[in-house]
């Protein structure tokens, strides 16, 4: 099944963002989250967005997502416009959006009742997904009974159970600890290597980005905007000794310079992403 | 475990002796403080056995039944218009706008105060009562329950609308789990003034009842009778409220797991 999938190069999930621009709040204290960022992202590709506190980053993720409307521009999946939340694009958040009152299994199993899949049918496919993510024997567990690593592991499971055309993920790794990170991202890298899915990554973490993207899209804010592109050059399935190299290195110099150039963002209030 | 369990129930167990024994004293020595006195307080004993008189009387559950009929009544419609409209008004932020005036005038009125209307607007004194009992837990259930909607996590309803969820899931697998921890808190808050009201509700009333009781043991100057009527109150408040606790916490495992 596995070698199956690897030779499988995706077809769906290409992103398509054309001068997007996004205002959050009300009233007088409306501003502009994110101003006029284009980008396309390839069916298959995974990409970080990274940036500084307030740059817009996790407000772009909440639009690709469908939760807030672009003020002007164009989003679209696969050349239809992003308009309402749908599970082809399923969204992983930092923490606390499992379910607490449904266990590991009908947490995952939730986008697939509401496809209106028998109880049985669904039971088995969330098992199967819960197994993917290493939870074999927690299927009966709530969440306030799971770590934050492997509630982590239940929201991945959760979307992916329902093929999504992309995965769109808002720093999920960012609560947890450095260990527990790490092996949370070797997860993810070979979830997608079997899967091919698009993957559009928040986060702050110049290491993360480096580590788990084919190319990074640098924000910048006030307002926030896309700054610039870069491509990672090394090659999958990456090891996470490529963090010693000195490519790496050369990198995140670069990366560090970039947020660095940007210090305006620290006086933003912190607003949540999803205008909520 | 055993002996910390033993400690506490020693312990709820000397604050009630304690009680019982300033009763004593204070009846006994017939305490006169000026302003409180306990000249017309009977002894615990003679209402011991007023109580167990009461008991053997074949009245006695005639009294309790119809005083469990109203108040179940009572709380069973509040229960089942606060958790409608609060869900209603927890959703909508026109509804709530709406309804927010006339909910905030009515809330503060006390149950005696509708007594004279009850009795004016209703056909029977029966539902006259339950209607007093009624007035009394439909607003601890109907804010909290507003409460418990409002405070459904907004990451919650983003995550189920990604997963395709549907309005009537949202409602029944989101909203109403998410809210029911404070649901039952106002449930069980309800029951307590729905027993609370109960007096005040029988005072309308010409025959059965344990408020009823009360208040005609009052009027015909049977002291200690008074004071069974208000105990049974108490030990009837206190156990429904207990019940529904414990059934509370039996419908929502992740909650008291999630505490622990």
């Amino acid at each position: 099944m596995t070698t199956h999938q690897r030779s499988f190069r995706a077809a769906t999930g290409r992103i398509e963002a054309n001068h997007v621009s996004i205002r959050l709040g009300r009233g007088s204290s409306a501003f502009e989250a994110v101003s006029d960022a284009s980008f396309e992202v390839s069916p298959g590709e995974f990409v970080c967005l990274l940036g500084p506190s307030g740059c817009g980053k996790s407000t772009l993720l909440g639009a690709l997502a469908g939760h807030i409307k672009p003020a002007a521009g164009v989003l679209s999946v696969d050349g239809q416009p992003v308009k309402d939340p749908h599970p082809e694009r399923g969204i992983v958040f930092q923490h606390h959006t499992l379910f607490p009152w449904k266990n590991a299994r009908d947490n995952v199993a939730f986008g697939l009742k509401m496809r209106g899949v028998k109880r049985g049918q669904r039971r088995l496919e969330a098992e199967k997904m819960l197994d993917l993510v290493g939870l074999n024997g927690f299927s009966g567990r709530y969440p306030g009974q799971l770590s934050g690593g492997m509630q982590q592991r239940v929201e991945i499971a959760r979307v992916l159970v329902n093929q999504p055309r992309l995965l769109l993920m808002d720093e999920p790794f960012g609560a947890l600890d450095a260990l527990t990170r790490l092996r949370m991202q070797e997860l993810l890298l070979d979830i997608w290597e079997q899967f091919r899915k698009t993957i559009l990554f928040v986060t702050h973490d110049i290491d993360e980005a480096l580590l788990l993207a084919d190319r990074i899209i640098v924000m910048q804010a006030q307002p926030g905007r896309i700054h610039e592109e870069i491509t990672v050059p090394f090659e999958r399935p990456r090891m996470t000794e490529i963090i010693a190299s000195g490519e790496f290195m050369r990198l995140k110099q670069h990366c560090l310079h970039l947020l660095h150039s940007d210090r305006r963002g620290d006086t933003l209030p912190r607003l949540s992403p999803l205008g909520l | 475990m055993t002996r910390f369990h033993l400690g506490r129930w020693l312990r709820r167990a000397g604050s009630l002796a304690i009680c019982l024994i300033l009763w004593q004293m204070a009846s006994s020595l017939r305490l006169n403080l000026g302003i409180v006195t306990f000249e017309n307080v009977s002894l615990p004993a003679d209402v011991v056995s007023a109580a167990l008189d009461f008991l053997r009387s074949p009245k006695f559950f005639a009294h309790i039944s119809s005083s469990l009929e109203r108040v179940l009544a009572g709380f069973g419609i509040a229960a089942v218009v606060g958790i409608g409209l609060g869900l209603v008004i927890g959703r909508s932020r026109w509804l709530g706008d709406f309804l927010q005036a006339p909910l905030e005038l009515l809330r503060p009125i006390p149950a005696v105060a509708w007594i004279p209307l009850a009795v004016l607007m209703f056909s029977s004194s029966e539902l006259s009562m339950i209607f007093i009992t009624f007035t009394g837990a439909l607003f601890p259930i109907l804010l909290n329950t507003v409460h418990g909607v409002e405070s459904v996590d907004p990451r919650l309803i983003a995550s189920a609308r990604s997963l395709g969820s549907t309005r009537t899931a949202m409602l029944l697998e989101v909203i109403i789990p998410g809210a029911a921890p404070n649901i039952v808190t106002g449930l069980v808050i309800g029951m307590g003034t729905s027993w609370f009201c109960l007096v005040t509700a029988e005072m309308i009333s010409g025959q059965f009842g344990i408020g009823y009781y009360t208040w005609e043991s009052y009027t015909l100057q049977n002291y200690p009778e008074i004071i069974v009527g208000m105990i049974l109150i108490g030990l009837f408040g206190m156990g429904s409220s207990a019940l529904l606790r414990a059934a509370g916490a039996a419908l929502l495992p992740w909650h008291t797991k999630d505490s622990k």
